[in-house]
């Protein structure tokens, strides 16, 4: 049966991150899931509007969770930062009504409403949970075998802490990466954040942030990075060259999203996965790119 | 009314008078309050100076009732009840007006406390009109103590008692007394050797006449009320015949299963399946752990049954129990270590070389897993350098928000242990340096000398990430010197993290047990943080040490002592009184439904089968009330807070809003509620 989910690839997916946009698309066709794009999603508030305005920023989320429960479905977020934003505005609606009043208040002015029936997944957890290693496994005709993977989760994707789950030491990343055949290699930095938006206010500052994540991935030996958020991507890849212009290092980590190394795996052409547009090439990926 | 109330209005120094206008609530309560022929106030009622005024009334205006209003009943209510009692009246009929905790120190506008302390008065004052003389009743003090814990304190303490000629229960969960000491090297700040001090008191323990020593034991059920106590001890069962055992160890020796020992050796070392933890053991005679032992587990081995000389080793024997009579009891339950994996970012458990305060006492221990060498985790290598951790799970508003008293200490003597046994590199990062009591700051001073590094700032991480040269399988700790205002990143060996002290984790079970409070973090509630540290509220139950909160050795010591006095002052006496505050059930009116016998915290109440009523036990009553308030015929009475009491006193307490007195309610502005 197919699983179906209300997807909400967010601002960053359209442009910046479209080749995470067709891999999500493309594996998660090729594993019987269907995600059907919210009809006129808005921005999810990014890292910025919850500390402008909190209630208006939850109104904004809410809209998009309003339209996935219409439909019956749960939301489903490829970028991390769309993720924990929806993840925890579904969270308190459900356990704040008068928030919840407020919000559907405001939610009336679109003939929305939320009543708290949906939950928020992000991409990697529907592989994780809801698809299993088992079937990935199963539908794996390339595997990705030699390729020494940093998997990177960056800061997001595991707050806020979910029952019983280890967010300092989480492994399901790794465990995805070993079923499609690649090897994730261990470095202490899995879980540190990538700088965020950091690189606009105090550009020193997080380019040491990408300069610790980059040296540590590399000197554990890895070939590429995978991601699982577009900011995390852009930051670690786009600003790799004045990483070593301001530190007179020489990285050149290929920084690639983990749907593109699942899209190879399970045997989808490189281009269909967005592959061959980085900034700092993906040679490492050409042996299983064919 | 023909009662004669004599009002006494406290100023507590300026505590109460600087807020409320005394001189007018004086005034006002004698002129409008029926039945009150005498109004007075006066600088510190609790002054001998005070109750002679009280006294005084009494014998020259033939006062009837007395109303005091000063500070809570829980201080001085005793004090009036007494000076009452000297004038020749009954002490029931005082009653006291709260308008120092609930009036003069938590509200803020004089017109509105002036207000508030004459409604009190005045439910105090109707109140009191309708108390009736009580008497206390007079209970033998049984001269056994029961002490529940064989830790430092509960040595102390049931050594003064013992040699003091009382007959003592220690009850210990652990196979051997000696608690968390008996697992130290040195003790600070003097350094002399923990086992030197501590195992002379423990076989003074194991041999006195006086004391029977439970060990393996817990304490199933506890009933009875203060000098009367009955409790029932569940004896585990050990597979070694006490009597027959000479503690000689060839079973320890013969035992081919070894486990990790998570207990005594924080995980460090081995232990046999038959074991005792450490070699001093008080008493000598060892267990065996049944979730490891073979026998129990296949049913074959029985090497120690084999080679036991007495024949003391019974696969057969049973868990027992045994009922005993005391008339007091201590707890002294000590404490529990912070799990240091809650911590993720120190990396406890997972990065090797992390390890925790109390490992790190075992492995500078002699007899410890490395005979005192202090190594990394591989056994063998020695570190070059070692940085110590404070305030882990402790001032930390994510874990603990206290203080946990002695780690500063602590780590100040790993830092001396570690100058005196390796050539490592010591460092602290600590918070505060707290070592306030007798000759600790000298042991600072010693340790600064002796070349410790101190760096004040609170560890962010731990981590094996490294990033420049020479931190190549190091750990490296990211902390901010908050001194000089920098972020240092300090590559080490080793890793020591001074874990919190922590409640025991059934310190809340135990409470209600034993029927006493925690306080919110779960250590056990003294009846006056300062000036009764070891009783509790509830009579007869005294703590001390650890369970009441950090502290150190010598004030565990002076708490096991100063329990043990208290226990003696109450045997010495050898009656107590029973406040005659009770419920009694009028039999007439008792339907027999039993709804009460459940609902009483105390099980203070009975059915009487013959008779088809509920009983109330007086001396167990401790008058909550809460079977009054549920007997659904209305069959119970609660001496002092009968129905008519309170309904008078709720009646004064509204004097002004009750539409005749003429008097008008102090409006109170309040912010409009949004809408």
């Amino acid at each position: 049966m197919m699983k179906e989910y209300a997807y909400f690839p967010g601002c960053s997916l359209e442009q910046i991150g479209l080749s995470y946009h067709q891999s999500s698309i493309e594996t998660t066709k090729k594993l019987g899931v269907e995600l059907k794009e919210l009809e006129d999603w808005n921005c999810c508030g990014a890292t910025t509007y919850f500390h402008v305005d909190e209630l208006l920023a939850y109104a904004l989320c809410a809209r998009n969770l309003a339209m996935a429960e219409k439909d019956g479905l749960d939301l489903v977020a490829p970028c991390s930062a769309c993720y924990k934003n929806s993840y925890f505005t579904n969270k308190y609606l459900k356990e704040d009504p008068d928030l919840a009043e407020h919000i559907n208040y405001a939610l009336e002015e679109d003939n929305l409403s939320f009543s708290g029936q949906i939950e928020v997944k992000h991409l990697i957890e529907v592989f994780v949970h809801d698809v299993g290693f088992d079937e990935i496994r199963n539908n794996v005709s390339k595997p990705l075998e030699g390729l020494r993977v940093a998997p990177y989760y960056g800061c997001q994707i595991l707050r806020p802490k979910k029952d019983d789950e280890d967010v300092e030491q989480a492994e399901y990343f790794e465990e995805l990466l070993s079923a499609i055949g690649a090897e994730p290699i261990p470095y202490p930095l899995k879980l540190k954040c990538c700088g965020g938006s950091l690189l606009i206010s105090n550009r020193i500052a997080a380019l040491s942030m990408v300069r610790n994540l980059l040296q540590n991935a590399e000197e554990n030996g890895a070939a590429v990075i995978a991601t699982a958020c577009p900011m995390c991507q852009v930051n670690l890849e786009c600003y790799q060259q004045q990483v070593n212009q301001e530190f007179g290092t020489r990285f050149s980590v290929p920084v690639v999203y983990f749907t593109q190394l699942m899209g190879l795996a399970l045997g989808i052409p490189g281009k269909k996965l967005g592959i061959g547009k980085e900034i700092v090439a993906a040679t490492p990926l050409a042996p299983y790119a064919t | 009314m023909t009662e004669k109330v004599g009002v006494y209005i406290c100023h507590c120094g300026s505590n109460i008078a600087g807020v409320v206008d005394v001189e007018e609530v004086a005034k006002w309560a004698g002129e409008s309050l029926e039945g009150v022929t005498v109004s007075r106030e006066y600088k510190f009622m609790c002054s001998s100076l005070g109750q002679e005024l009280i006294e005084d009334d009494i014998k020259n205006e033939g006062l009837t009732r007395v109303v005091v209003a000063a500070c809570s009943p829980h201080l001085h209510e005793k004090t009036f009840r007494r000076a009452c009692a000297n004038a020749g009246l009954n002490p029931y009929l005082c009653q006291m007006a709260s308008i120092r905790e609930q009036v003069s120190w938590v509200v803020e506008d004089k017109e509105l406390a002036t207000e508030k302390a004459k409604a009190m008065i005045a439910g105090a004052v109707n109140r009191v009109q309708l108390h009736e003389e009580l008497e206390p009743s007079l209970v033998p003090v049984n001269p056994n103590t029961l002490v529940v814990g064989g830790g430092i304190a509960g040595i102390q303490a049931s050594l003064e008692l013992a040699d003091a000629g009382y007959p003592v229960y220690l009850v210990e969960r652990e196979p051997s007394i000696g608690g968390h000491m008996a697992q130290f090297d040195k003790t600070f700040p003097t350094l002399d050797c923990a086992a030197c001090i501590l195992t002379p008191k423990m076989s003074d323990v194991g041999a006195h006449p006086n004391i029977n020593l439970l060990s393996y034991s817990e304490v199933e059920e506890v009933s009875g009320y203060v000098g009367n106590f009955s409790v029932r001890i569940k004896k585990k069962a050990k597979y070694v015949d006490e009597e027959k055992c000479t503690g000689c160890g060839i079973c320890i020796e013969k035992c081919p299963k070894k486990v990790i020992d998570d207990v005594f050796e924080a995980g460090m070392g081995y232990r046999k399946s038959i074991y005792r933890p450490f070699p001093q053991a008080v008493p000598n005679i060892p267990v065996i752990d049944t979730e490891s032992c073979t026998y129990f587990e296949r049913g074959k081995c029985k090497a120690c049954q084999i080679f036991c000389p007495t024949e003391a080793i019974d696969f057969e024997q049973q868990d027992s129990y045994l009922d005993v009579d005391v008339g007091n009891i201590i707890l002294a339950t000590g404490y529990d270590l912070f799990d240091c994996k809650a911590m993720p970012q120190y990396g406890y458990g997972r990065l090797a070389n992390v390890f925790t305060s109390l490992e790190f006492e075992r492995m500078c221990n002699a007899s410890g897993p490395t005979e005192g060498k202090i190594v990394l985790r591989d056994g063998v290598t020695e570190p070059e350098s070692v940085l110590i951790v404070h305030c882990v799970g402790s001032r930390d508003e994510n874990h603990n928000r206290y203080c946990s008293a002695i780690c500063c200490m602590s780590a100040l003597k790993f830092g001396h242990l570690v100058v005196e046994k390796t050539n490592a590199e010591v460092t602290s990062c600590y918070i505060d340096m707290r070592t306030n009591q007798k000759g600790y700051e000298e042991f600072y001073e010693r340790l600064l000398e002796e070349g410790m590094n101190f760096i004040r700032g609170k560890v962010a991480e731990v981590t094996d990430a490294a990033r420049f040269p020479g931190e190549e399988d190091k750990l490296i700790v990211q902390v901010e010197d908050t001194l000089l205002g920098i972020q240092r990143r300090i590559p080490v060996d080793m890793v020591v993290l001074m874990a919190a002290l922590e409640p025991r984790a059934d310190a809340r079970e135990v409470g209600l047990q034993f029927g006493i409070a925690c306080s919110m973090e779960g250590w056990f509630t003294e009846r006056h943080p300062k000036l009764d540290p070891v009783a509790t509220m509830t009579d007869g139950i005294f703590i001390a040490g650890v369970a009441q909160g950090p502290k150190d050795i010598p004030a565990v010591v002076a708490q096991g002592a100063a329990a043990a006095a208290r226990v003696q002052g109450m045997i010495t006496k050898g009656t107590v009184e029973i406040e005659p505050v009770v419920a009694t059930i009028n039999e007439e009116m008792c339907s027999g439904c039993r709804i009460c016998n459940t609902l009483c915290p105390f099980n203070a109440i009975e059915y009487l089968e013959d008779k088809e009523v509920s009983y109330i036990n007086s001396v167990l009553c401790k008058g909550c009330g809460t079977c009054v308030a549920a007997c659904p015929a209305q069959a119970i009475s609660g001496a002092h807070f009968s129905n008519e009491q309170i309904f008078a006193e709720i009646e004064g307490l509204l004097y002004d809003v009750i539409s005749g007195n003429g008097a008008k309610a102090p409006q109170v502005e309040r912010e409009p509620i949004p809408a």
